[in-house]
């Protein structure tokens, strides 16, 4: 959700065009530096645009927060196979709703992020793979595509520099699992989502078995200013090691929930409490899941930590997507937990043992625990079941579900307990009282 | 040679070469790590992850089967970690497992129960509701229970991969996952049945075995494939005196695990309710029941009245009976009733290839050939249809081998996804479209070239002399029908070639000319339908010996049940001149063996006075065969013996060669008797239909 004026505390970068008039259009692209920073990149060589973006200390949006740059280094480009683009626009974690207003407001930036990495790696066909329920801005980002062509952005001999590069759309069919990047290449090639061996890893053996860039839609977006304006500055940004600027979707118990653009590393109680407005009704911080909800959630008093990379995984959590779910005093962890392993019971792709049987056991019994219907020894098997999950599950879809669930019964084990001895649950109480 | 890869498991040193899985590298040094999804010569999938082990400076557990070995490497299989996760991965498998071990047909043989027995825990902690599917019916041969399934994808990849066949997918996701015929709800393919045995628990099962018996309470007999000219081993189980199934788990044959739906599931035709249980002879223009002993004599008396009269007999052999009764039979033929008309229904011109071939030791290529050469060319024949091992091996070959494959065919095949090149030709002129195919065979290393009955006569020596051609080694597969086509030309029954092709001073009438000729005393057709459909032939006396009423036996006069080679021991050479011991595995009442016919006729006309064994001829082809220097003690152990082309051989000038063209479900008359072929949907099929 967008507010109509952007918050003091942020830095608008990406997020610069959103609030202008028609700004999806190329012409309000063009007239706002659209496509300078391409024009840039194609008087550089390919060598001196990864190093741009090595230097911006740019890491993916997506999740796992690798460096983009070096990922870009690995795509061998005297290959003699064709090389592909791909943007996971796949936005599927619950939480996280960031990609689609860049997608929304300002698609050009993703064709031009694209375009820089094509240049830079010599590909010549680029597919934007977005989840099927955005279909409305698959509407949005085919007429960017149309503008770009008409406007000779994309085709062939792309302002004359005879480079030919151009982009196709392609809708998932609601598949969690295919935001994974390899379930997605999968999917892009008209097979089953399910993740595939690594090594080798896309960059070298990706869509349709050839080197391909894969990356956030954000992280595309963001390569735009990196080219125009230099990495160091948009490195400087943020923190060491964590460059620039980031779009992270707070949502919850919130008074200004929304999509904010702020710098790496910023506060996370200032986040919720000046730029999402504070918590909801003067209620009292419980906890906060801080990357999307795969991330461990972490207790009220843990909440003072940078939003980076490094600083979340400190604190023993993870920046994920951005996606920051708040939750007040009122707020059952059981209920909450049980409402998480059923999402990734629903959307593990079954392919693996324990990703297919543990979500699915750990969705039961929480959901049983919610019910008040808990056995003695639930909460044990709940942890026991996450433990022997995770780091064994083919890809982390696994972890992204066990992490949660152990988090949980272990920082609100009191709250667990009760709803096991059948007294009211402590969250419930709060709520009457409050 | 690549430089060796030295690493350790569980502090053991072990070296192997680069690219070999940790799996694989474990298992050298007698360290087993359990598994379900991993499976040699398939794809990798790493979906169990039971094979997790730990390695030194990784911090989580590596999947054994997914990683390769690296120098310096730090392995343990036998930490608590992975006896934890293994104990983890067997609980997860249980969870949603039914249990149903006492009335599962895999209860004995399941891999499943195996690995709970060796590694999981003796209480589960799952107390949930399990998510139950009703079992599906695919096909009348696979049936498919999802609450057994562990979904190791095996049988997925089995069926694209090994088979190329690729009927099956999986639909669904998480705990929903499915196992789907990828045409919705029922199988198009091959009904292999490859699936079904490669499944480590009881999801899969098969219509003919299914709730059966326990494979406990079988005896389990290593035999020969009684159907088509490939020579899979099958070890039939049998229950009761009854065959119930057939396999190859130990990959004991030179058909390693691969077998087809004949060898699998079509071995009931012994127990067929038409079997035929007593001799018949005809009465007032009916067959009718008669004794052992009244059937002989008649036929004793027909023969005795030819030999005194001098007037001709006429014999037809089979494609069926073993090395020794067919070698017995010519002897019988030639020596004792001194006729030299002698034949069988040829399928394949084997005397043009061994004449072409003659004196070369390594001009014959071996089943292995077909998986080991660098290049492979396939010409006028539907190897899937027809020669589905001779398919497989090709096609794995390619797979684990990248051998190139050349196709000349007058329709597409199934080899054509894979080959370097394929060729179409009108049917007829696959001579032409090979001679067009120089250039590229020129660059390869060696050659193997397997062809069908389209090249037959002059067109051989023509073949076989553009193989010399080209400059490099080129072996050759002559294909041929059915379970001993091989040695039944190769046992002499011909009309102007005797044992090994060697040349005969009188020839004989062909098996065309015998069929038309009023002046025959006697026909005597061994094992052989001639006249499927046709008339009778106007000898005057017609001895049949077959397992079945066939038309050829409905027009006898005297009908002479036979055992099958289910039924007997011996051996047979399949279509690369392989020669394999069968073994019999139950008894049929009534009928008697080939061999055990021919000496009680021949001792009632006095042309046999010892006993006759099997081992016995064994050794007399062993000594006096041209070709056929096998070891006997070679074979009782189970190794085939390839025999050599005769040093000096004659093409024959007489009769014809014609491919009954069968499919995967069709073999001749025996398959008509087999259930479970004329139960399955005819396979899309793809070329040289019958």
């Amino acid at each position: 959700m967008l507010h109509p004026e952007p918050h003091p505390a942020e830095v608008v970068l990406l997020t610069r065009r959103f609030r202008l008039r028609d700004s999806a259009s190329i012409d309000t692209y063009l007239a706002t530096e659209g496509y300078q920073a391409f024009r840039k990149a194609l008087a550089m060589t390919p060598e001196e645009i990864i190093e741009e973006v090595k230097k911006s200390n740019l890491r993916g949006r997506g999740g796992a927060g690798f460096p983009t740059g070096l990922k870009w280094s690995f795509v061998p480009r005297n290959s003699p196979k064709p090389k592909y683009i791909v943007a996971n626009a796949d936005e599927g974690e619950p939480g996280t709703c960031k990609d689609r207003l860049l997608m929304q407001y300002d698609p050009h930036s993703l064709l031009e992020g694209m375009l820089i990495a094509a240049r830079a790696v010599g590909a010549r066909a680029g597919y934007i793979y977005i989840r099927g329920e955005y279909r409305y801005l698959i509407e949005i980002l085919d007429r960017a595509i149309e503008e770009a062509r008409r406007r000779g952005f994309l085709g062939r001999n792309i302002l004359g520099s005879g480079m030919d590069f151009d982009v196709y759309t392609h809708s998932g069919a609601g598949s969690y699992e295919c935001g994974e990047e390899t379930a997605l290449l999968e999917s892009l090639e008209g097979k089953r989502g399910v993740p595939r061996l690594r090594p080798p890893f896309p960059a070298t053996s990706g869509a349709f078995g050839c080197p391909t860039v894969l990356n956030n839609v954000e992280t595309f977006c963001a390569v735009p200013p990196i080219i125009l304006k230099g990495g160091l500055a948009f490195a400087e940004l943020g923190t060491p090691k964590n460059g620039g600027t980031r779009l992270f979707a707070i949502s919850g118990h919130v008074n200004r929930p929304g999509v904010y653009e702020l710098p790496m590393g910023f506060n996370l109680l200032r986040m919720i409490h000046e730029v999402a407005g504070g918590v909801r009704g003067g209620r009292k911080l419980k906890a906060v899941i801080p990357g999307g909800s795969s991330c461990p959630v972490l207790r009220a008093e843990e909440c003072d930590v940078a939003m980076d990379f490094d600083s979340l995984a400190r604190a023993g959590s993870m920046l994920g997507s951005g996606g920051v779910i708040v939750m007040d005093e009122t707020t059952c962890m059981v209920k909450a937990a049980a409402r998480i392993l059923r999402f990734y019971a629903h959307e593990s792709c079954g392919f693996c043992t324990p990703c297919r049987e543990g979500t699915r056991w750990l969705a039961t019994v929480l959901t049983r625990l919610e019910r008040g219907e808990g056995q003695p020894g639930d909460i044990e098997v709940v942890r026991n079941v996450a433990r022997n999950m995770l780091g064994r599950t083919f890809c982390p879809l696994g972890d992204a579900a066990a992490m949660p669930a152990s988090s949980f019964v272990e920082k609100f084990r009191e709250e667990f307990e009760a709803h096991l001895e059948g007294k009211p649950c402590p969250a419930e109480e709060v709520a009457i009282h409050a | 040679m690549p430089e060796p890869i030295r690493l350790t498991i569980d502090g053991r040193s072990v070296e192997v070469e680069p690219g070999t899985l940790v799996i694989e590298a474990a298992r050298r040094v007698g360290i087993k790590i359990p598994s379900f999804c991993y499976y040699e010569g398939l794809s990798l999938a790493g979906a169990c992850r039971m094979c997790l082990v730990e390695v030194e400076k990784m911090p989580k557990l590596q999947t054994a089967c997914t990683l390769a070995a690296a120098p310096g490497m730090v392995v343990r299989t036998d930490t608590p970690q992975v006896a934890e996760a293994r104990r983890a991965m067997v609980e997860f498998l249980l969870t949603n497992h039914p249990l149903d071990c006492p009335v599962c047909d895999k209860g004995g043989e399941c891999e499943l129960q195996d690995m709970a027995f060796r590694y999981g825990a003796a209480e589960s902690r799952y107390r949930e509701a399990k998510h139950h599917v009703p079992e599906q019916q695919w096909s009348p041969v696979v049936y498919y229970d999802r609450p057994r399934c562990i979904l190791c994808y095996r049988c997925v990849r089995v069926c694209d991969e090994g088979m190329g066949v690729g009927a099956l997918g999986v639909v669904n996701r998480g705990g929903r996952s499915e196992i789907a015929p990828n045409r919705g709800d029922h199988l198009e393919c091959d009904e292999c049945g490859a699936c079904i045995d490669i499944c480590p628990v009881g999801a899969l099962t098969s219509g003919m075995y299914r709730y059966h018996t326990r494979p406990w309470e079988m005896a389990h007999i290593g035999t020969i494939c009684a159907f088509c000219a490939d020579g899979c081993k099958t070890t039939l189980g049998v229950y009761h005196n009854r065959i119930i199934r057939g396999n190859n788990r130990d990959r004991s044959g030179l058909n390693g695990e691969f077998l087809c739906i004949k060898g699998r599931y079509a071995a009931d035709f012994p127990h067929h309710a038409e079997r035929l249980s007593s001799p018949l002879v005809r009465r007032d223009g009916r067959l009718v029941r008669a004794t052992w002993a009244e059937a002989l004599a008649l036929v004793e008396s027909r023969f005795r009245e030819a030999l005194a009269s001098g007037a001709p007999i006429g014999i037809i052999g089979s494609n069926h009976t073993t090395n020794e009764e067919n070698y017995y039979l010519q002897k019988l033929a030639r020596q004792g009733l001194r006729t030299p008309h002698l034949d069988h229904p040829r399928t394949g011109d084997l005397p043009a290839l061994m004449a072409a071939v003659a004196g070369r030791e390594a001009a014959l290529a071996r089943i292995e050939d077909l998986y080991a050469a660098r290049a492979v060319l396939v010409a006028g024949a539907d190897l899937a249809q027809q020669h589905p091992l001779l398919s497989w091996q090709i096609r794995a070959n390619w797979r684990h081998h990248q051998a190139r494959v050349y196709v000349v065919s007058c329709g597409p095949v199934r080899e054509d996804r894979y080959a370097a090149r394929s060729v179409r030709v009108a049917a007829g002129r696959e001579l032409e479209g090979i001679l067009g195919l120089e250039e590229s065979l020129r660059t390869e290393p060696e050659l193997v070239v397997v062809f069908g009955e389209a090249i037959q006569g002059e067109q051989v020596a023509r073949l076989v002399a553009f193989g010399d051609s080209l400059g490099i080694p080129v072996k050759y597969v002559c294909l041929v029908d059915y379970a001993n086509s091989r040695g039944a030309a190769d046992m002499g029954l011909l009309p102007d070639l005797g044992p090994g092709y060697q040349p005969l001073e009188r020839s004989g009438m062909a098996l065309d000319e015998m069929l038309e000729c009023a002046d025959l005393a006697v026909l005597w057709i061994v094992g052989a339908n001639p006249l499927a459909g046709g008339v009778r032939p106007p000898a005057r006396f017609l001895v049949v010996q077959d397992l079945f009423l066939t038309d050829t036996a409905r027009r006898a006069d005297v009908v002479l049940p036979a055992a099958s080679a289910y039924e007997k021991e011996g051996t047979v050479t399949n279509v690369c001149g392989e020669v394999q011991r069968l073994r019999g595995a139950v008894s049929v009442a009534g009928a008697k063996t080939d061999l055990e016919i021919f000496t009680l006729l021949a001792r009632r006309l006095g042309l046999e006075t010892g006993p006759v064994t099997w081992e016995k001829l064994l050794d007399e082809i062993s000594s006096s065969v041209p070709g056929y220097q096998v070891s006997a003690a070679a074979l009782r152990a189970g190794v085939p013996q390839q025999v050599r082309p005769p040093r000096q051989a004659s093409p024959s000038r007489r009769g014809k060669v014609r491919s009954a063209r069968d499919t995967l479900f069709t073999s001749g008359t025996l398959g008509r008797y087999a259930a479970i072929l004329s139960a399955v949907r005819e396979a899309p099929g793809e070329l040289y239909r019958g």
